[in-house]
């Protein structure tokens, strides 16, 4: 028996009844069944109920007559009791079940990336022109050695030391984890192929890589994650590094969600499992329960790929980061990733995603400065993940200590997506959060890896700026320089972890 | 973590080859005693490309990853007691274990075959996608969590004696078979939460598990049930030399997912 839900809608579509000309381009783009057109009344009509603002016909509407307005004033303004707070606990009242939601966490006061701010070289020692000069972003992610020792043989110098295997990055910039099965394959296709473009990586995520992407090896990251779904011989020979993943920013400590609906016949071959199951992975990785068994497993896939891929973990920053990083890179972690509290994900459960693991700003910071203490630093690369939008949060990140940064959200936004937060429903309009073979068309990754390449250009080219303004012209000098960073409106206490100075001192 | 014993094995190479490897008609022979996991590995790998079709290894004493990826039609036998994961990510091939095994075996296997004269330890099996494991006599905890299967890849275990709490945590497909030949009052039998999470794949026991999981129900077995069972302990007693009707004397139940979809009303949309 359905009960009668008390949920009253949270958008209200306005159409401007003029301007449209009844083509149901919005009756056709809308897989939620928000629009339909009454022939008899010649008028297209909207059930507000549906709608999730993706903005998806608000765009494609040829004569824009379209808005998507908030319902305001849906409950008495109340700083406590939040539209979202009454409605979520009505929906729960209805279903008994635990909330899902999908992207990263939306909540305020948790990003530092506004309030720190970077140097700029004046007077005292010169800008860099990065137009003119050459600017070095070109990033190495594995185990750097202790010491080199090098041997002349008549006029050559001989590197002796043997390197670690490393990635080459030609911008510290790197594709995070979005699984086959959280996004169609198009999208997959689109990230390998701008990755391989521009000279950088892109990460499978825990659904495993489609044989069609196997020419792409080159530039992928294999991850392993707790379902150990897709994992197999020709997958972990096929990457350039393989990835352990122990938890993500956006739902520490619980495994990756896969609901049912998303799982269509071709996920179901990847991950094999049924079809129409939900693919939850097991919080723990069953033959990982301490530091010790962390090491069994790097081991394990070094010995399964005869140790020439740097093995990465991905670790949610949680409230031990810094001496959970210093055991994994004594566990054998070749880079670590940390995933923030603002990591997105396509399903979790709301009240995990907005309430469990800290700002990877903080976890960067406190790891670098951990692993700096103990001596080990050079042991592993840092990448640094969760809700990084804009190239100057590249560049305050590696200030912090990071060698590259991962980023999902902003890769998807780049291909279209509005950040509605409803990835978990499995009908992405904008053809990305969903396995559906006739939605997800809409990705087209002839255009998708061009935007993709297009923001990593645009990126790379603003840290070439902001380097150059700051007066250096290679990342290295970059990379855990605190100095580079001020904070503003911070506690001595956040500018002691964060290892920063304020404004003005 | 540059591994400290990479300068180690390319000081020993030629040498550590001459000492620690024989071969003679097509199978080598190789002394494991005191030797690093990362050398035996090398050795085993560098016998498996050289036109080798059996390796013996004698004095193994908790090694762990021997076999980790192993391909090919090889056939490798453990003498002494294997480390963890075993044979881990394997791809064809075959290992037996003349001892007990330990943690991890066949963890994440593709392909292949592993058969243990002994006992297995925990997460045997753990997220196998083919191949076949046999143990003659018990597991540790979590066998076979997280098997999978799709169409032809249909791994299945095989365990003579008994297992523990959460055999087949999480199965989403394959066949495991609990057959309890080894203790007097069904004592091998009394693992609890058996199949919690299972929406997949089928445990079939050689009497009756009672601890079950809330996603699983027992049933009765019927014919198609019955031929995979016999195929199955056919197998296991040609290795381990037990009486095919004296196994299968008793009668057999059988473990199934009540729902593909388990957890299908936990979550809000």
């Amino acid at each position: 028996m359905k009960i009668k839900s008390y949920l009253s809608p949270e958008y209200i579509v306005h159409r401007n009844q003029d301007r449209c000309i009844r083509c149901k381009v919005c009756v056709k783009q809308c897989t939620y069944e928000t629009h339909y057109f009454d022939a008899e009344d010649d008028v297209v009509y909207s059930r507000e109920e549906n709608c999730t603002n993706c903005q998806r016909c608000v765009v494609f509407c040829p004569t824009r007559s379209i808005t998507i307005r908030k319902n305001a004033y849906a409950y008495r303004e109340n700083v406590n009791w939040t539209y979202e707070a009454i409605g979520d606990l009505k929906k729960q009242a209805e279903t008994g079940g635990v909330i899902l939601t999908g992207m990263g966490c939306d909540k305020p006061y948790l990003s530092y990336w506004d309030r720190l701010l970077l140097n700029a070289s004046q007077v005292t020692n010169p800008s860099i022109d990065p137009l003119r000069e050459p600017m070095e972003i070109v990033t190495y992610l594995g185990a750097k050695p202790d010491k080199l020792e090098l041997e002349m043989e008549g006029e050559d110098v001989i590197l002796k030391t043997k390197l670690a295997p490393q990635l080459r990055l030609e911008t510290p910039i790197l594709f995070s984890a979005i699984s086959y099965g959280a996004v169609s394959l198009n999208v997959h296709e689109s990230l390998a192929r701008a990755a391989s473009e521009f000279g950088t990586l892109f990460n499978t995520g825990e659904g495993g890589l489609d044989p069609r992407l196997y020419q792409y090896g080159d530039h992928a990251i294999v991850q392993v994650a707790s379902g150990r779904f897709g994992v197999h011989p020709d997958y972990l020979d096929n990457g350039a590094a393989i990835e352990i993943k122990i938890g993500q920013g956006a739902k520490p400590g619980i495994g990756g969600h896969l609901p049912g609906e998303k799982v269509s016949q071709d996920i179901a071959r990847t991950r094999m499992i049924p079809i129409g199951t939900d693919a939850l992975s097991p919080a723990p990785q069953h033959d990982i329960y301490s530091i010790e068994d962390l090491r069994q497993l790097i081991y394990a896939l070094k010995e399964a790929t005869d140790y020439i891929k740097p093995v990465s973990v991905k670790i949610a920053a949680v409230h031990n980061s810094a001496a959970i990083a210093s055991g994994m890179i004594r566990a054998g972690a070749d880079i670590i990733a940390l995933d923030g509290v603002r990591g997105a994900t396509g399903a979790a459960p709301k009240i995990i995603r907005d309430n469990v693991g800290i700002p990877v700003e903080m976890a960067i910071a406190s790891v670098d400065q951990r692993l700096r203490e103990e001596g080990i630093r050079n042991k592993a690369s840092i990448v640094a993940a969760g809700g990084i939008k804009s190239s100057a949060e590249v560049v305050k990140a590696i200030a912090l200590g990071a060698d590259a940064v991962y980023i999902a959200t902003a890769a998807l936004v780049a291909i279209g997506c509005t950040v509605c937060q409803k990835c978990h429903i499995g009908k992405c309009p904008w053809g990305i959060a969903t396995t559906d073979p006739w939605i997800s068309k809409r990705i087209n990754p002839d255009i998708a890896s061009k935007r993709l390449v297009n923001l990593l250009r645009g990126w790379s080219m603003e840290i070439k700026e902001i380097m150059g303004g700051m007066g250096i012209n290679a990342i290295e000098s970059l990379r855990g320089n605190r100095l580079h960073l001020r904070g503003v409106g911070l506690t001595d206490t956040e500018l002691r972890i964060l290892g920063v100075k304020m404004a003005g001192d | 973590m540059i591994d400290e014993n990479v300068e180690m094995i390319a000081r020993l190479g030629a040498e550590l080859l001459r000492s620690r490897v024989k071969i003679e008609n097509g199978t080598a022979r190789i002394d494991a005693e005191g030797l690093h996991y990362r050398h035996l590995n090398t050795l085993l790998r560098t016998a498996n490309g050289n036109g080798v079709n059996k390796i013996e290894i004698h004095n193994v004493y908790g090694q762990r990853y021997i076999g980790t990826g192993l391909d090919g039609n090889i056939e490798v036998d453990i003498f002494g007691t294997p480390g963890n994961d075993l044979g881990a990510f394997m791809n064809g091939g075959s290992i037996s274990v003349y001892g007990n095994a330990q943690d991890g075996s066949g963890n994440t296997m593709n392909t292949g075959l592993i058969v243990v004269h002994g006992h297995a330890g925990d997460i045997t099996g753990y997220s196998m996608r083919g191949g076949k494991i046999f143990v003659r006599d018990d597991v540790g905890y979590r066998a076979g969590i997280h098997m999978k299967e799709y169409q032809n890849a249909r791994p299945s275990m095989v365990i003579g004696g008994g297992a523990r709490d959460f055999l087949g945590e999480y199965m989403a497909g394959g066949v495991v078979a609990v057959l309890g030949l080894n203790s007097q009052n069904d004592e091998c039998l009394k693992a609890k939460f058996v199949g919690t999470g299972m929406h997949g794949g089928v445990i079939y026991v050689r009497g009756e598990m009672a601890n079950l999981g809330k996603e699983v129900e027992a049933m009765n077995v019927d014919e198609s049930d019955l031929d995979l069972i016999r195929s199955l302990v056919k197998e296991f007693c040609d290795y381990f030399r037990f009486d095919f009707h004296e196994v299968m004397r008793r009668e057999f139940t059988k473990i199934v997912p009540v729902s593909h979809r388990p957890y299908g009303r936990v979550y809000a949309y």
